[in-house]
């Protein structure tokens, strides 16, 4: 049970603000921003997602750049409360196509009319799209797609001549194409955020993928869908052995999951026979499955470091990347990143010629060194050579003083853990339904670091 | 770009602040009020809106309320809904003007449209104004039977907002009656759930006062309904389902055929993406299996993959709500998660209250068989440019140190940190050093070695700078410039701004001279002369104390400051067992996250589901003086409640005179020495006189023809139990039996002071354990153990003083002697209040 909702901007600007009970004075909304603006004094810890302060307890997640906070004085429980949060910013997005705070400020009421049927006296009564759909009647403004920043969610996919419908999954669930008629598609997307740690030596100490299926139906009159996965899909693993042994099945074998959990819609009969899930998606988007795997898995880089004392105010650092996947995938957004010194004064590069659309930069601040690459061709190798002068002797410490290596990077249309969807069956409606169907792979980085 | 100052800000024209603007919307909204212009509608949306957006950013729009109302009257929805939303906000301030919106609220509530019916009921059931409720009675009738579902969900928490503004009035319309039909019968699954969290609200708080009302609380978790909800369950919102798991915690099934059966119908939920969810039904599983061992180890392995699952999918701030619960199993059962440590390892982009928690989860899990690897981790982190994360992580190497046997290999990480020349790092490892040394005094010789190299003007943080001059004093025996550093830190004695440097430093020094006289001295008799004239009580005390000492006698003084030491085998914990049970049993709550039990951060109306635990939580303990400062009252009467265990066992033992009870003789001599001790006021002379005052007759009553004869039940004089182990077995025991009896008069009359009921019945071998309560309502919860076998008797017993009647209810380990029991806590209550 939650007493009061409210969304807040960057600079701690109210967009919307429901106050359910009154059981909670009213400036909890300029507190809050207070509060978690100056969490520590240095300003280099974040406030958790929960605290309480003066017997409230304050709740937010961050979604879009927005605060999206609930408090209560209740103790309830703060899983339900965040889940929920996260939950309204979906239903929002579902109906505003894209959400930040352009749109929201312009679909305000639209918000308020779906927040007081999410939430009713505190308690949630529904959070379904779907169901919303027939109490609310404002008709969404929609914002202009194109000038979205280049990271938004839809842009993972574009990759070259594979350019995805970029307008689709910004789409809202209630707008109409020009037409007049919706078009009829739905979008499965199979996500998977990889966390892989090399030790110094290059040895895989922890690796895992975070893999989730999205689904977001764009489809009328709620057809049944069957989703099909790999047949030689295994869950859970049989006990006793450690979670890192599964060194002899890469390359080929079975695919075998830790643990995976459904969405509600989500019915299991044939699982167990045939790996097929069978759903009736609701509109909006939600997560179909969310997976787990530790088995072991090809990283889809390498890094290698080397560092090399230049007398004793200067040293050299190498850094070399090699894409270990096919050359018909290309990774975007690269970034890799390590920590230098904090007696490192300067650093000039010298990249590698002939490749485009590579940064590299010394972060004076926290004297981090930062190299960012638009793309890498699968099978390719790329060097960056940083030399670096220091404001006092090194003693020989440099390694212990600087790294990790980290990195980020997306990989559209990969996925290492060989998880798939065979197959996407919708239930026809007549001889001539054919909907559009988009199955897409992409493949993140979480964490991703090599130690030096 | 320079942000504006508040001067400027306020008359600036962006910033509608001004009374201007709002009298601009005022008189368009007029003008538009009558109109019935083609297009007028979508002007109309347009004003509204900005109306609302003022009211969203703070600025006062309740002056256009009247327009507002005026405006009202369109059949277009939007428009309707923006001014439900208005008027909801504003009138509870304008409880006048809210008196003009009950007409069309009540006219929309007759709508044919059910959406409109719907709306016009929950706004004008959000009012909040007190004296429009009986505007509200009919309205909620009709919604409640309402044929269209979404009425009557409105209508349900209808009823809950109504009781909020007056209880009474929706008592006596039978509301909760109807409510409770509804939640037994409807068909609809949020009509169900709206009426149970509406229905566990309002019996919730009226239990306090009607019987009955506590009776229906009590039906909720009455098997019938349990299996009702249970049998439903998936037809219900995810949502909704966590509201069902939450009242399944709280029933308690006979036996274990039936926990096996709501575990097994349960087992998919464990399944579901929503982590809210996937909790609630984690709580069912651990409460269920409380007192059977093994399932309930099964349960934790059973749950471990799902909130792995969990804390890796879904947002930063969901994983973190899960992790905050696997971290408090993982403390629980370190052992079960030992092979797991992996998952526990940090990643870098982490936020900083998750790397907290993991460190302390992969302190927890630490074992021979993985202790290296996870010390190596955590070495990692210690170089980590998150400095905050870099001495966490040092300290939880040092913590694995103090937990295990085998240091080797750890002790030299330790001293590695310490040569790192990171100033936060050895400031860090200095501490644990010398923790360490308390443990392993073994050790010295290699520490002592590596911390003499250290110099202590790199040393700069005052927890540090203590500990390393502790071991200057502890080992200035095996370290040679001990003498010398202590005397350069003493000449710098008035740089030194911290108080518990400088107490250590005076220590330190004695030890010193004690082992080093000649070197010493000089030094001693400088540090003593600072001390002396030092600003600080403490220090100062501490000078003057050695000082004397030494004048008194060396030897003495040796044996006071540097006695031989015992090694820390264990060091002390900083949670009490008794709280983390109590966290443990507010799973799936805040609790969990903010690692305090409820009572500690929140007032008692807003403790959540967990009724049970609040009442004992708002009693006070049955030792407590009547005299404390009710500001203080609930907090006190919570920490004695937890930590009065060991209180109470000397007041127990001092109150029976060491000599066990065989049978509940009625010892009123010595009942009433101690009333007349604790109670001047109510000494046996002064209820004498009252009683004749109110002229009761006290005398006219024979002691002997009220008492029945005592019972063969031998009760244990000295039975102890904790809170906890009360909390527990209350929820645990099935109800033994319900009585209710009138009290004598003279025990009515008695009752003005609690305390003499409670030691009255301490004298009879009956223990409170808590009470509270305002006069006439007062509530106490007794136990008693039998003499022989350690079986126990657990009482609730509540009085009410103008009735003089006591309803007691009775739970018990052996349900063959209740009868017996129940006689003679019957006979010891009669006995009440007669000298």
């Amino acid at each position: 049970m939650i007493s009061q909702f409210f969304v807040l901007s960057q600079r701690g600007d109210n967009i919307v603000f429901r106050d359910y009970r009154g059981e909670v004075q009213k400036g909890t909304a300029e507190i809050f921003f207070r509060k978690v603006k100056f969490w520590k004094e240095d300003g280099h810890e974040e406030a958790p997602p929960v605290f309480n302060l003066d017997g409230v307890n304050y709740f937010h997640v961050k979604v879009a750049g927005l605060l999206f906070v609930a408090t209560t004085r209740v103790n309830v429980s703060p899983s339900l409360v965040l889940e929920l949060l996260q939950r309204i910013a979906r239903v929002i997005k579902d109906y505003l196509g894209i959400l930040n705070e352009e749109s929201l400020r312009k679909n305000f009421v639209l918000v308020y009319e779906l927040l007081d049927e999410v939430i009713d006296f505190g308690y949630v009564q529904t959070t379904s799209t779907e169901v919303l759909k027939s109490y609310v009647f404002n008709e969404p403004i929609v914002v202009d797609a194109a000038r979205l920043q280049p990271l938004n969610p839809a842009a993972i996919f574009m990759q070259g001549s594979k350019r995805m419908p970029g307008t689709a999954v910004t789409k809202s669930v209630v707008a109409t194409e020009p037409g007049g008629r919706s078009r009829e598609e739905i979008f499965v997307d199979i996500i998977e955020k990889i966390s892989v740690t090399f030790s110094s030596s290059g040895y895989i100490l922890t690796s895992e993928i975070d893999g989730t299926i999205q689904m977001k139906s764009y489809l009328s009159g709620n057809p049944e869908i069957r989703l099909a996965l790999n047949e030689d899909l295994n869950i859970g693993r049989s006990g006793g052995r450690s979670l890192y042994d599964y060194r002899s099945s890469t390359g080929s074998g079975a695919v075998i999951l830790d643990d995976c959990n459904f969405h509600e819609s989500v019915r299991l009969d044939n699982f167990e026979v045939d790996r097929t899930l069978n759903l009736v998606p609701p509109d909006g988007e939600f997560p179909v499955m969310n997976y787990r795997m530790t088995q072991e898995f090809k990283p889809p880089f390498r890094i290698n470091t080397l560092i090399e004392e230049a007398g004793t105010l200067k040293a050299e650092v190498i850094l070399k990347i090699s894409a270990e996947f096919p050359s018909s995938i290309t990774a975007n957004t690269i970034l890799v990143q390590m920590p230098l010194p904090k007696y490192t004064t300067r650093a000039t590069f010298e990249l590698e010629s002939g490749v485009i659309g590579q940064t590299a930069d010394f972060k004076e601040v926290n004297k981090r060194l930062e190299w960012g690459i638009k793309k890498i061709v699968g099978g390719s190798e790329l060097t960056l050579r940083a030399k670096l002068t220091f404001s006092q002797e090194s003693h020989g410490n440099i390694t212990k003083e600087s790294g990790p290596v980290s990195m980020t990077f997306t990989i559209p249309m990969y996925n290492v853990s060989r998880l798939q969807v065979k197959y996407l069956q919708i239930a026809k409606k007549f001889s001539a339904y054919n909907p559009y169907r988009w199955v897409r792979y992409v493949t993140q980085a979480n964490s991703y670091v090599a130690r030096i | 770009m320079v942000p504006p100052t508040l001067s400027q800000r306020s008359p600036s024209p962006s910033q509608p602040s001004g009374k201007g603007e709002v009298g601009d919307l005022k008189s368009q909204l007029r003008q538009l009020a009558g109109s019935r212009a083609p297009g007028v509608d979508d002007s109309k949306r347009e004003l509204f809106k900005k109306v609302i957006s003022f009211m969203t950013i703070g600025i006062d729009v309740s002056s256009v309320f009247g327009e507002m109302v005026m405006c009202s009257a369109t059949s277009d929805i939007v428009l309707k809904k923006m001014c439900y939303l208005y008027v909801g906000n504003y009138a509870k301030v304008n409880p006048d003007l809210a008196l003009l919106t009950i007409n069309f609220l009540q006219r929309d509530c007759k709508d044919e449209d059910p959406m409109i019916r719907g709306l016009a009921l929950r706004s004008l059931c959000s009012l909040r104004v007190a004296n429009l409720v009986e505007y509200l009675v009919g309205p909620l009738g009709s919604g409640l039977k309402d044929s269209n579902s979404y009425v009557r969900m409105v209508a349900v928490i209808g009823v809950l907002k109504l009781y909020h503004i007056s209880a009474s009035t929706c008592v006596d319309a039978d509301f909760p009656l109807t409510l409770k039909h509804l939640m037994l019968n409807d068909s609809d699954t949020q009509v169900v759930a709206n009426s149970l969290c509406a229905l566990q609200e309002i019996w919730g708080s009226e239990a306090a006062n009607s019987e009955e009302a506590s009776r229906e609380k009590e039906a909720l978790i009455s098997k019938p309904v349990i299996y009702y909800f249970l049998n439903r369950i998936k037809e219900f919102s995810e949502w909704a389902q966590c509201l069902v798991l939450d009242l399944v915690v709280k029933y308690f099934p006979s036996d274990s055929n039936e926990i096996f059966d709501i575990m097994n119908l349960l087992e998919d939920r464990l399944q579901h993406a929503n982590g809210a969810v996937v909790l609630a039904t984690i709580k069912v599983f651990l409460q269920l299996t409380l007192s059977m061992t093994d399932v309930h180890q099964q349960v934790y392995e059973r749950i471990k993959a799902p909130l792995l699952t969990l804390v890796s999918s879904g947002s930063p701030e969901q994983s973190y709500a899960v992790l905050s619960h696997l971290h408090l199993l993982v403390m629980r059962a370190p052992y079960i998660f030992s092979s797991d440590y992996k998952h526990f390892y940090c990643q870098y982009n982490e936020p900083s209250y998750v790397k907290k928690l993991k460190l302390e989860m992969l302190t927890a899990v630490a074992n021979e068989s993985n202790t290296y690897e996870i010390v190596t981790e955590l070495c990692e982190y210690a170089a980590n440019v998150d400095i905050a994360i870099a001495r966490e992580s040092i300290r939880a190497v040092g913590k694995i140190a103090l937990q295990q046997y085998d240091v080797n290999a750890i002790v030299d990480r330790l001293l590695q940190f310490l040569e790192m020349e990171k100033d936060y790092v050895t400031a860090e490892a200095l501490v644990l050093v010398k923790d360490l040394l308390r443990k392993y005094p073994q050790w010295s010789h290699d520490c002592i070695a590596v911390v003499g190299n250290i110099s202590s003007k790199n040393v700069q943080e005052p927890k540090a700078k203590a500990a390393l001059i502790w071991m200057l004093g502890e080992y200035s025996r095996d370290m040679s410039d001990a003498p010398y550093i202590l005397e350069s830190l003493i000449e710098n004695w008035d740089e030194e701004n911290s108080a518990e440097v400088r107490l250590h430093l005076l220590t330190a020094v004695m030890k010193c001279f004690f082992k080093r006289p000649p070197e010493t001295q000089k030094a001693l008799g400088a540090a003593l002369s600072a001390g002396l004239a030092d600003f600080h009580q403490d220090v100062h005390d501490r000078a003057l104390f050695y000082y004397r000492l030494l004048q008194h006698n060396v030897t003495i003084a040796e044996r006071v400051v540097n006695p031989p030491k015992q090694a820390v085998s264990v060091f002390a914990d900083t949670q009490s067992s008794e709280i983390k049970d109590r966290i443990f049993d507010e799973f799936n709550s805040l609790s969990v996250v903010y690692e305090k039990p409820s009572y500690m951060f929140t007032d008692r109306e807003h403790r959540g589901p967990f009724e049970f635990s609040d009442e004992l939580g708002n009693l006070s303990i049955g030792a407590e003086s009547a005299n404390d400062v009710p500001a203080h009252r609930v907090e006190a009467n919570d920490k004695d409640l937890l930590l009065g265990t060991s209180e109470k066992e000397e007041s127990v033992g001092a109150s029976i005179n060491g000599s066990a009870y065989t049978a509940p003789l009625y010892d009123t001599s010595s009942l009433s020495i101690t009333t007349s001790q604790a109670q001047p006021g109510h000494s046996p002379h002064a209820s004498l006189a009252i009683d004749d005052l109110l002229g009761l007759g006290l005398t006219a009553a024979p002691t002997s023809a009220i008492t029945p004869s005592p019972p063969s039940l031998k009760l244990n004089s000295r039975a102890v139990l904790d809170p906890a182990t009360f909390q527990q077995k209350w929820r645990q025991l099935p109800l033994s039996t319900t009585q209710e009896y009138s009290l004598t008069p003279q025990g009515t009359v008695a009752l003005t002071a609690p305390q003499a009921l409670i030691r009255h019945m301490q004298a009879q071998s009956i223990q409170c354990i808590a009470s509270g309560g305002q006069p006439p309502n007062l509530k106490f919860f007794f136990f008693s153990q039998k003499a022989e076998e350690a079986s126990t008797y657990l009482v609730e017993c509540k009085i009410n003083t103008s009735s003089a009647k006591a309803q007691i209810n009775i739970k018990a380990d052996d349900q063959r002697t209740t009868e017996e029991f129940s006689a003679l806590f019957r006979s010891a209550l009669s006995n009440f209040g007669i000298p």
